[in-house]
C-alpha cells in the first residue's frame, strides 16, 4: 500500500519534471499531468475495439498519465453530446473531448470552450504528415485549428448487392459515370421488384442529399455551397435537387423508421441493390464474413470518382481542461503514426496521416488511403464537416419535410438556402 | 388593556398557531418555489431574448430582449403550426381512444363475472410497460411498407386477407401521429378502466335497487343513476390523461425519430433547438407546453378546490 502510493508520488513527480521542457500551449496551465479523462461516444463494437488499441498505445508512450475512459454510449453520440453540452454550460470540461473534425466545432469556438491546437500541429510534425487539402478543410475562420483527427471516413460510397443485380440482369461490375445512368439501372430493379436504393431516417436522406450535390455540382461547386460562391437558389441546385426526388422515388417506403444498420442490412440481405453509406459501412461486412468483389461491391457513388467526401472523428483541448498537460499527451499519441494505426486498423477507417504503412490493412481500407492521399477532399454536409449544428439541423429538418411530402420541390430548395444564410 | 398590547398578544397567537405548520411546510415551499417557480420564471426569462447561438448561451457574445418576437415567429411558422395541430390530432385521439375503451371494459367488468381479476390484470397491464420499451416493438408493428416487403401490421392484414387496411401509418405526413396514438391508447385503457370501475364500486348497492323498484329501465337507470355519479372521475381520467397526452415525448421519441417531419410534436421540437444551441426557441416552446397544459389543469384545479370548499 505504502509502497503503490510512493510509486505513484516518484511517477507524479517525475511527470512533472518531464513537462517542464516541453513548450506550454496557449492558456495550457503546467501541472496536472498525471491523468487523462477522454470523453468520447465510442463505447461498443469496433469504435470500442479502436479505442482500446489507440488506450494500449497510449500506455506505451505516456506510461507516466492514467488514462481516464469518459465514454458515453448511446444514440450514435447524441447521448454523449447531449452530457457534453450540460458539462461545458457548467465548466466542467473533460480534458479532451471527441467531436467531428471541421465547422461542427465552430460552436465550441464561438463559446470560447476549445483552445486552438495550431501550436501542437507544429510541436507533434502533423503539418506535413496530413494532406494539404485535408489541412484546409480542418482551418476554422480565424486561421487556427481546434482539434488533431484520429481517422477519416469517407462518405460518398455506394455499397452494392451483387447478387441482386444479377438476379435482375444487371452487370454486377457496372460502373457508372453519371447519376441518370444509374437512375436508368434502378428503373430496371424496379421493375424486377426489389428495392433499388435503400435508406434509413433523416439523417442518412440527408447524406444520400450531400453525395448528389456532389455529383452534380462538381467538388468546387459542392464546396462553394458551404463558402457562398455557389448560389443555393441557383438552376445547378435545383437540377441536383430534382436528381435527390427521383432517386428518394426509388427508396424503402419505411425509411424513417430504420437507422443505417437497418437500411444497410436490407443490402446485405438482398432485399435492396444499392445504398449509399460511409466507409463505416464496412465494419458490418466484415462482421457477416461478406467479401468484397464476390459479395458486394463498393465505389464511389456516380459522379464523384476522384473525390473524397470526408469526415474525421477529433480530439479537442477544452478550456479549463483541469489537465491540461495529460490533454497533450493524449493528442499527442492521437496524431502518432503508431497511434492512428492501432486505432484505424481496428475501427474499420483510415489514418488520417498519409505516412502510415497500409500493408497490414483491409482491402478496402488500403483502396481508401490510396484515394485520400490523391482524390481532391471535401468536406461532409451530414457529418459536420462542413456546416454547424444549427445550419445541419435546419437542413435536416428541410429535408425531412420534402421527403415526407409536406413540401414541393420549389419550397425545399429556398428552405435549404435560408438555412444556409443562418 | 392599550390597544398596541392587545394586537401584539394577536400576533403572538397567530404565529403560534401558524407557526409549527408553516416551519413544517417551509423546505418544501422553498424547494417548489425555486426549482419550479423560480424556474419558470428563468424559462420564460430566456425565452424573450435572442440567445440563438453557442456564444450567447455561454455569454461569449451578447443576448438582448426581444419581447415575444420568438413567440410570433414560432406561431406563424408552418412547421410549429404542424406541430401544434399534430399535439391536437394525438392528445384528441388519445382522449377519445383511451376514454372509449376503459369506459367500456370497466362497464363489461361491471356485471358479476367470473375471473375478473384476470381480465382486470390483463388489462391493467400493458400500463406497467414503459414508453420506450413498448414504443421499440410497436415501431416494428407500424412498419409503413405495404405489399411484399410489408412486416408487422400491414403483414398481419394481408395474412387475415384484409389488404385494404394496408397503410403507411405514422409515416402520412397530415394524419400519422395518430397511428402513434394506438400504442398510447392500448398502454393506458386499462388504468382508465381501472379508475372507472372504482368508480362504478363506489356507488352503493342501496341506489341501483331504488331505481330498479321504481321501475328505472337498465338505460334509465345508467343515464340518470350512474352516470352522473360517474363525473367527478371521468374529468380526473380526462386530465390525467390529457396532461400526458400534451407531454407526450418518449413513446414518439422512440417509434419515430426527432428530425422526422410528420411526428413532430411541441416537446419533439424543444428537444432539437436544444440540441442545436438555440435556447431561446427551446425555452418558448417549453413556456407554449406549459401554458397549453395550464389552461387545461387550472379550470380542473379551480373547480376541486370549490368543491372542497363546499
Amino acid at each position: 500500500m505504502v509502497a503503490a502510493a510512493a510509486a505513484v508520488m516518484a511517477l507524479a513527480l517525475a511527470a512533472c519534471g518531464g513537462g517542464g521542457d516541453e513548450p506550454e500551449t496557449e492558456g495550457g496551465a503546467t501541472g496536472g499531468s498525471d491523468e487523462v479523462e477522454v470523453f468520447t461516444w465510442w463505447a461498443a463494437g469496433s469504435e470500442k475495439a479502436g479505442l482500446d488499441a489507440l488506450v494500449a498505445v497510449f500506455d506505451e508512450q505516456h506510461p507516466d498519465v492514467t488514462f481516464i475512459n469518459g465514454a458515453v454510449a448511446g444514440g450514435a453520440g447524441s447521448q454523449a453530446k447531449d452530457l457534453l453540452q450540460t458539462r461545458l454550460q457548467a465548466q466542467d470540461p473533460p480534458d479532451t473531448f471527441q467531436a467531428h473534425a471541421g465547422a461542427e466545432l465552430q460552436d465550441y469556438i464561438d463559446a470560447a470552450q476549445i483552445e486552438p491546437v495550431t501550436d501542437l500541429y507544429d510541436e507533434f510534425g502533423l503539418t506535413d504528415a496530413f494532406p494539404a487539402d485535408l489541412m484546409d478543410r480542418l482551418t476554422a475562420e480565424d486561421g487556427e485549428i481546434y482539434s488533431i483527427p484520429s481517422n477519416i471516413h469517407r462518405a460518398n460510397v455506394v455499397w452494392t448487392n451483387r447478387q441482386v443485380l444479377t438476379d435482375a440482369g444487371l452487370d454486377p461490375d457496372a460502373t457508372y459515370d453519371d447519376l441518370s445512368s444509374w437512375m436508368d439501372d434502378m428503373e430496371t430493379l424496379k421493375k424486377a421488384g426489389v428495392t433499388p436504393l435503400a435508406v434509413a431516417q433523416a439523417w442518412t436522406q440527408v447524406h444520400l442529399l450531400e453525395t448528389v450535390l456532389l455529383a452534380d455540382l462538381g467538388a468546387e461547386g459542392y464546396s462553394g455551397l458551404w463558402d457562398g460562391s455557389t448560389d443555393w437558389e441557383g438552376p445547378e441546385v435545383k437540377a441536383a435537387l430534382e436528381d435527390f426526388q427521383t432517386l428518394m422515388g426509388y427508396t424503402n417506403t419505411d425509411r424513417d423508421g430504420l437507422d443505417w444498420p437497418e437500411s444497410q442490412q436490407l443490402v446485405i440481405d438482398g432485399k435492396a441493390a444499392f445504398t449509399v453509406m460511409g466507409d463505416w459501412a464496412e465494419a458490418s461486412y466484415e462482421e457477416q464474413k461478406q467479401e468484397l468483389g464476390t459479395d458486394y461491391s463498393a465505389y464511389a457513388v456516380p459522379g464523384t470518382d476522384g473525390v473524397f467526401d470526408f469526415l474525421a472523428d477529433s480530439f479537442t483541448l477544452p478550456v479549463g481542461a483541469p489537465h491540461p498537460d495529460g490533454a497533450n499527451a493524449w493528442l499527442e499519441t492521437v496524431g502518432s503514426a503508431e497511434g492512428q494505426e492501432a486505432f484505424n486498423k481496428a475501427k474499420g477507417s483510415i489514418p488520417a496521416r498519409t505516412d502510415v504503412d497500409m500493408s497490414t490493412f483491409g482491402e478496402y481500407q488500403q483502396a481508401a488511403a490510396e484515394a485520400f492521399k490523391s482524390d481532391t477532399i471535401v468536406s461532409s454536409l451530414a457529418h459536420g464537416a462542413a456546416v454547424p449544428v444549427a445550419t445541419l439541423t435546419a437542413i435536416t429538418d428541410a429535408t425531412s419535410k420534402f421527403t415526407s411530402g409536406a413540401s414541393d420541390l420549389a419550397t425545399f430548395q429556398s428552405e435549404l438556402a435560408a438555412a444556409n444564410a443562418g | 388593556m392599550p390597544t398596541a398590547t392587545r394586537r401584539r398578544a394577536g400576533v403572538r397567537r397567530a404565529v403560534r398557531r401558524a407557526g409549527a405548520p408553516l416551519l413544517l411546510l417551509l423546505p418544501s415551499l422553498i424547494l417548489v418555489g425555486v426549482f419550479v417557480y423560480g424556474l419558470i420564471v428563468a424559462n420564460t426569462r430566456q425565452s424573450t431574448t435572442d440567445n440563438h447561438t453557442a456564444a450567447q448561451a455561454t455569454g461569449q457574445a451578447p443576448t438582448t430582449g426581444v419581447g415575444l418576437r420568438n413567440y410570433l415567429d414560432l406561431l406563424g411558422s408552418e412547421e410549429f403550426q404542424h406541430s401544434l395541430t399534430n399535439l391536437v390530432l394525438y392528445t384528441v385521439v388519445f382522449l377519445v381512444g383511451t376514454m372509449v375503451i376503459g369506459f367500456a371494459w370497466a362497464w363489461l367488468l361491471d356485471k358479476p363475472l367470473r375471473g375478473e381479476g384476470i381480465f382486470r390484470s390483463v388489462y391493467l397491464f400493458p400500463m406497467a410497460v414503459s414508453f420506450i420499451a413498448s414504443g421499440v416493438v410497436w415501431r416494428w408493428l407500424l412498419n409503413s411498407n405495404q405489399g411484399e416487403q410489408a412486416s408487422g401490421l400491414n403483414r398481419l392484414f394481408q395474412m387475415i386477407g384484409l389488404d385494404a387496411l394496408q397503410n403507411n401509418w405514422w409515416n402520412n405526413v397530415s394524419v400519422g401521429i395518430v397511428a402513434i396514438a394506438i400504442p398510447a391508447i392500448w398502454q393506458l385503457s386499462g388504468y382508465v378502466m381501472a379508475l372507472f370501475l372504482a368508480g362504478f364500486r363506489g356507488i352503493p348497492v342501496e341506489l341501483r335497487e331504488a331505481a330498479r323498484v321504481d321501475g328505472a329501465s337498465e338505460w334509465k337507470l345508467y343515464r340518470h343513476v350512474l352516470f352522473p355519479q360517474l363525473s367527478p372521475i371521468a374529468l380526473s381520467a380526462l386530465i390525467i390523461i390529457g396532461h400526458m397526452s400534451l407531454k407526450a415525448f418518449d413513446l414518439i421519441m422512440s417509434i419515430s425519430k426527432p428530425a422526422n417531419y410528420q411526428t413532430k410534436v411541441p416537446a419533439v421540437d424543444m428537444y432539437v433547438f436544444k440540441s442545436a444551441f438555440d435556447y431561446a426557441n427551446a425555452a418558448a416552446v417549453g413556456t407554449i407546453l406549459l401554458v397549453i397544459v395550464a389552461v387545461v389543469i387550472v379550470p380542473y384545479l379551480v373547480h376541486t378546490h370549490r368543491q372542497g370548499r363546499r
